[in-house]
Parts: structure tokens; C-alpha cells; sequence
């Protein structure tokens, strides 16, 4: 393992309580809603905010130790940082900037211009070294910053947000191009995001950080194939129940979930929207999960029809614009939800 | 909407919001009352010979020594002032708010009393000067040094100010943005902080030099009036005010100048153009 963090520290109403390992060459996303300690997390590995309790290891060398009373500054870690608005300084140029950690850490005027306009050829603006960030475009300003980050060498590489200052169109690009850095890249990387596409895209392995405590982690397949919070269902678009399992049926707080395995004890539940079916009328025939319910909110999402049902067990369901008009879901109204047994996931919670 | 009732409302909005009719008197009063004294300067002013009188040996020396005293009061401030300004900003040490109001006191005090502080803390028995003296063999009052040290004394806070408030009102992840790129606390101080706090910087020179410049009370009183060693412009036109009216505009013309130009200076800081 090459970063290994256990740490805890409270900071206003947060309280961040984490154990986290990120091997060498793999590259971690955290996920999380806004508050949720990301941000705070990256901050107190690079020693921006000092740990109330635990320890911060990078290679074996520890950085940080309570208990030991080890504090390495910032300054001294070997850790290179994008922050959400990258925070190029504005009075420097790009190349400055590209070059500022080289000259902090000593090396020559003339040799760190060099190796950052090395750099900044690498991201592809050799043409804009001479330019001021605020001369820059989003995307741009975007790969100094990344330049700048990587340009010292760094073991560990934290991005904080490096897409969510960008609008949607230059997004799609950036991210590619960052995808390809961050691949050349051989250290250890931590990235930060609440953008669950961005998260699915970049990620090796996924952390989900809710309230300051990891909640799951695992690969983007498994996070969601399988999601073990409402936030992290939410995110990739599944109905999540968490019940006690006996045998077929799955008590839910409002009702019971058929499903085709046999289960016991506390489980999580998984229907995806599309394996939900609507209807006008009690539906009659095979055993099945039915609930009465009314069709609360409508979204179109690309060419489905996002139906959210609002009942004693709440579902999502996702229809084809046919059958929401046939069924004339925008009148609101009773609706009964169905469900296949065999259409459940179920895995311990 | 058609144009008549857009202009119907726009008038019914300026009504509504302004002010009442007949401030505009007593608002033009006010300006005239801070004008008229300095068009009366101007209309007294000898400009066929100002360069004469500008050149004469006693303008001459006021004014070199108000250069010299001014600068070398901004210096002390500077080198005082902008490191009080980061503590004051940055650490939360107990008692900061009332060294803050001491540091600024200097502001709101009668500079007289400021001199007369002064000489008694740093006069040749004053509680600090006792001690300068015996072991240093300095004597500061009566001297340009001391000059110095009265203007300092009263133009400080302004500096002090200016900083602080710059350095809170600045981004702090810049300093974050440096630390993370290996750069200790003065490469971050000097590469990052000051420039990005130039512009309050800048602002705090200007005050603290125009109000050093113009500083009369605290130096009489504790530097006394000597010509060509404490004797600055404003004490020169104090005196020349008795005994040569024209020297005494034209210095006094000098010091109009420079303040006009130190307000324009800060235009875009104090009037930003809405």
C-alpha cells in the first residue's frame, strides 16, 4: 500500500473519521455530496489542516502521527495538489506558475523555466506560457494548474473537483485529456469529485464519503450494481431498500419485497426503474411486488420517462414516453408500481 | 411597454428614491465651503515667480527635508507596520483586538499629544531616551531622526490598516496553493502574499506618506523647528506665513499638489466608477 490514511479531526460541524488506503499506480475517487469532508480529507493528507487524531503514510514515510507527534509541513510532503479553482496565481504567468514549486524547492531560475515549459508543452500550451490565468480559458488554466501539480514530481497526486469549474461542453474534452495525464502518471492519485460520471469515468476504485465517514468502496461496476447508501443510489440511479431478509421476502418499513433467493438477515435491496412496471388498475396474476402508490414527479431522462411514485414503499419507475401518455402519468393520481421478484438484487447489508 | 410609460416610471423611480428637494442647498454650501479656500490658494498664489519662491533656499530645504523625513517615516512603517499587519490578520493571539486599537490610537490622537507622548518616552529623560542615551549615546529629539520617528508615530496606522484589511480580504488557498508546491513561509510571504495584497499595500503607502507629509503637531512639539533639520514644509509654511506670505503659498501649493495627486491615485480604490 502506498497512502495509507486513518485519520480523524473535526472542523466546524464536520467530523471526518477515515481509513483509507490508495496503492501505488491506483487512482482512488472520492464521491460524496457537497460537505460530505471531501474537500477537508484531501486538505489534511497535504497537511493543510492538522489532523486531531491518526496518521498519514506515503511510501512508508510517515507524514503525519498523533500519537508520535510527527508533523511534516506541507511544504515538505511530496504531494502534488489541484484545487478546485486551481488557483494559478494571477500575477505570475503560466509559465511562472508551471515553474513556482521548482524555485521554491531550489532549483535554478533558468533550469526550472526549462522543465515547465516542458510541461506546459506536454498539456499543450507552449504557446501560452507567457499568459496570465486570467487570460486563460477554463480548460487551460485547468491544464496549468495540472502542470503545475505534476511538474515537482510528486509520489501522491490530489485533484480536488478538477472538472467543476468547467461548463459542460469543454468538460467532456478536459476530461480526456486529464484521463490521459493521469494515466502517465506513476504515483500514487486521490481525486475528488461529486460528479458521479466523472467518478465512472476516471476511477479505478471508488470511495463513497458521506457526513465524513466512507460508506462503500469498491469498483464503478460494483458501486452501481450494488449501492449500500441512498446518496450512492441516487448517483447511479437505482431504487435502494434496506430491510431484514427471511427467506423470499424482504420486510421493507413500508411493506414486503418479494424476491427470487433465499436471504436472511439485514439486507440491502436494489430494483433498477426500468424493472419497474405502472399501471392504472390493480394488476392481477403472478405473485409479484405490488404497491399502490401516486405519481408524483415527472422527468425526462434522455428517451425514458423518470416517474417518481410516492407511496407506503416509495419507488422510481421508468417508462417509455408511449406509456407515460397511454397512462397519463402527467394527471398524477393513483398508480400501482410492480415489480419481478426476479428483477431484485439483494446483498447483505 | 410603450416609451411614454417607460419614462413615466423611470421618473416615478428617481422621485421615489431621491432625496428632498432643498438638500440640494445646504449640499452645495458644503462643497463650497471646501472649495472656495483652495480657489482663494490658487488666486493668492505668485505664479509669475512661483519658481523663485519654490527654488529659494529656505523652500528649497523644507522641501528636501520633508522628502527625506516622509520616505524615511514610510520606511519605518514599512518595515514596522506591514509585519504587525500580518499578525494582526493572521494569529489569533490573546489581546488582539486591544493592540489593534492601540497600534491605531495614534490616528484619532491630537498629534500634539502624540508629540508630547513622544518626548516623554523618547526625550533625552523620557523613559526609553534615558536609556538610548547612557547606553547609545542617541538623543533623539531636535534631530531629523526624530522628525522621522513624530511622523511615523501619526502616518503608521494608516499603513496598518490598509494591510490588514487587504490580507483578510485576500484568498487564503493561495498561501495553501504555495505551501503545497514546497514554498516555506517567507518564499510564500514574498512570491504570493505580497503581491496579491499590492494593491492595499500601495494604498497604505500613499496615506501613510501624504498624512507623514503633512504631519505639523507631533513634530513641532517633539522635533522641534529647526531649518534644514526638523523644519518640514507645513512647519516652514507656518512660519513663513508671518514672514513671507508668498513662500508660504507656494509651499503651500506644493502640498495641495501632492495630496491632489495622492487622492487621484486611489481613485479607483476610494471612488470606483459604478
Amino acid at each position: 500500500m502506498s497512502l495509507e490514511a486513518g485519520l480523524g479531526l473535526t472542523l466546524g460541524t464536520l467530523v471526518l473519521e477515515v481509513e483509507l488506503a490508495v496503492a501505488t499506480g491506483e487512482l482512488v475517487v472520492l464521491l460524496g455530496p457537497n460537505g460530505a469532508g471531501k474537500t477537508t480529507l484531501l486538505r489534511a493528507i497535504a497537511g493543510l489542516v492538522p489532523l486531531d487524531r491518526g496518521r498519514v503514510v506515503l511510501d512508508g514515510d510517515v507524514l503525519e502521527d498523533t500519537a508520535a507527534g510527527t508533523w511534516v509541513p506541507t511544504e515538505q510532503r511530496p504531494v502534488g495538489f489541484v484545487f478546485q479553482d486551481y488557483l494559478l496565481f494571477p500575477h505570475l504567468s503560466a509559465l511562472e506558475n508551471v515553474a513556482f514549486g521548482l524555485r521554491a524547492r531550489g532549483l535554478p531560475k533558468a533550469e526550472a523555466r526549462r522543465r515547465a515549459a516542458g510541461w506546459l508543452e506536454r498539456v499543450g500550451l507552449a504557446t501560452h506560457a507567457g499568459a496570465r490565468p486570467r487570460a486563460l480559458s477554463g480548460g487551460q488554466a485547468q491544464r496549468v494548474a495540472l502542470a503545475r501539480a505534476m511538474v515537482g514530481d510528486p509520489r501522491l497526486l490530489l485533484l480536488d473537483e478538477p472538472l467543476a469549474a468547467l461548463d459542460a461542453a469543454t468538460r467532456t474534452e478536459v476530461r480526456r485529456d486529464l484521463r490521459r495525464h493521469l494515466a502517465s502518471f506513476d504515483g500514487t492519485r486521490l481525486l475528488v469529485t461529486h460528479d458521479p460520471l466523472e467518478a465512472m469515468a476516471l476511477a479505478d476504485r471508488l470511495v463513497v464519503l458521506e457526513g465524513g465517514h466512507i460508506t462503500q468502496t469498491g469498483s464503478p461496476a460494483e458501486v452501481s450494481g450494488r449501492p449500500r447508501s441512498r446518496y450512492a443510489a441516487e448517483l447511479v440511479g437505482v431504487n435502494l431498500f434496506h430491510g431484514h431478509a427471511d427467506g423470499h421476502a424482504v420486510k421493507l418499513p413500508g411493506g414486503v419485497l418479494v424476491v427470487a433467493d433465499d436471504h436472511h438477515g439485514e439486507v440491502f435491496a436494489a430494483v433498477h426503474p426500468h424493472a419497474v412496471a405502472l399501471h392504472r388498475q390493480p394488476p392481477e396474476g403472478t405473485p409479484r411486488n405490488i404497491w399502490p402508490g401516486t405519481a408524483d414527479a415527472l422527468e425526462v431522462v434522455g428517451d425514458r420517462v423518470r416517474v417518481r411514485v410516492s407511496g407506503t414503499v416509495p419507488v422510481v419507475a421508468e417508462v417509455t414516453p408511449a406509456a407515460a401518455s397511454e397512462l397519463r402519468l402527467a394527471d398524477g393520481g393513483p398508480v400501482w408500481a410492480t415489480v419481478k421478484a426476479t428483477e431484485v438484487t439483494v446483498y447483505p447489508a | 411597454m410603450t416609451a411614454v410609460a417607460r419614462r413615466r416610471r423611470r421618473r416615478a423611480a428617481t422621485t421615489r428614491s431621491g432625496p428632498p428637494i432643498w438638500f440640494a442647498v445646504p449640499g452645495a454650501l458644503a462643497v463650497g465651503f471646501l472649495a472656495i479656500p483652495l480657489l482663494g490658494l490658487l488666486n493668492q498664489t505668485p505664479w509669475g515667480h512661483l519658481l523663485a519662491e519654490l527654488t529659494s533656499p529656505i523652500a528649497l530645504q523644507a522641501l528636501r527635508l520633508s522628502l527625506v523625513c516622509s520616505l524615511g517615516a514610510v520606511a519605518v512603517s514599512l518595515l514596522l507596520g506591514v509585519p504587525l499587519a500580518f499578525l494582526l490578520a493572521r494569529v489569533a493571539f490573546p489581546g488582539r483586538n486591544f493592540v489593534r486599537a492601540l497600534t491605531t490610537l495614534s490616528m484619532v490622537l491630537p498629534p500634539v499629544v502624540g508629540g508630547v507622548a513622544l518626548l516623554l518616552a523618547f526625550g533625552r529623560r523620557g523613559l526609553v531616551g534615558r536609556w538610548l542615551d547612557q547606553a547609545f549615546g542617541v538623543t533623539l529629539p531636535f534631530t531629523t531622526a526624530g522628525a522621522i520617528l513624530a511622523e511615523a508615530f501619526v502616518a503608521m496606522p494608516f499603513l496598518v490598516i490598509s494591510t490588514e484589511a487587504g490580507l483578510r480580504a485576500m484568498d487564503r488557498r493561495y498561501e495553501d496553493a504555495a505551501a503545497t508546491l514546497g514554498a516555506g513561509r517567507w518564499t510564500t510571504f514574498r512570491r504570493v502574499t505580497l503581491p496579491l495584497i499590492a494593491p492595499s499595500l500601495g494604498a497604505g503607502v500613499a496615506l501613510c506618506w501624504a498624512r507623514a507629509l503633512g504631519e505639523f503637531g507631533a513634530t513641532i512639539t517633539f522635533a522641534g523647528n529647526l531649518p534644514g533639520v526638523t523644519q518640514t514644509m507645513p512647519l516652514a509654511v507656518y512660519i513663513a506665513l508671518e514672514t513671507d506670505l508668498q513662500a508660504a503659498i507656494a509651499l503651500s501649493l506644493v502640498l495641495l499638489v501632492i495630496s491632489l495627486a495622492v487622492l487621484i491615485s486611489l481613485r479607483d480604490r476610494w471612488f470606483p466608477t459604478a
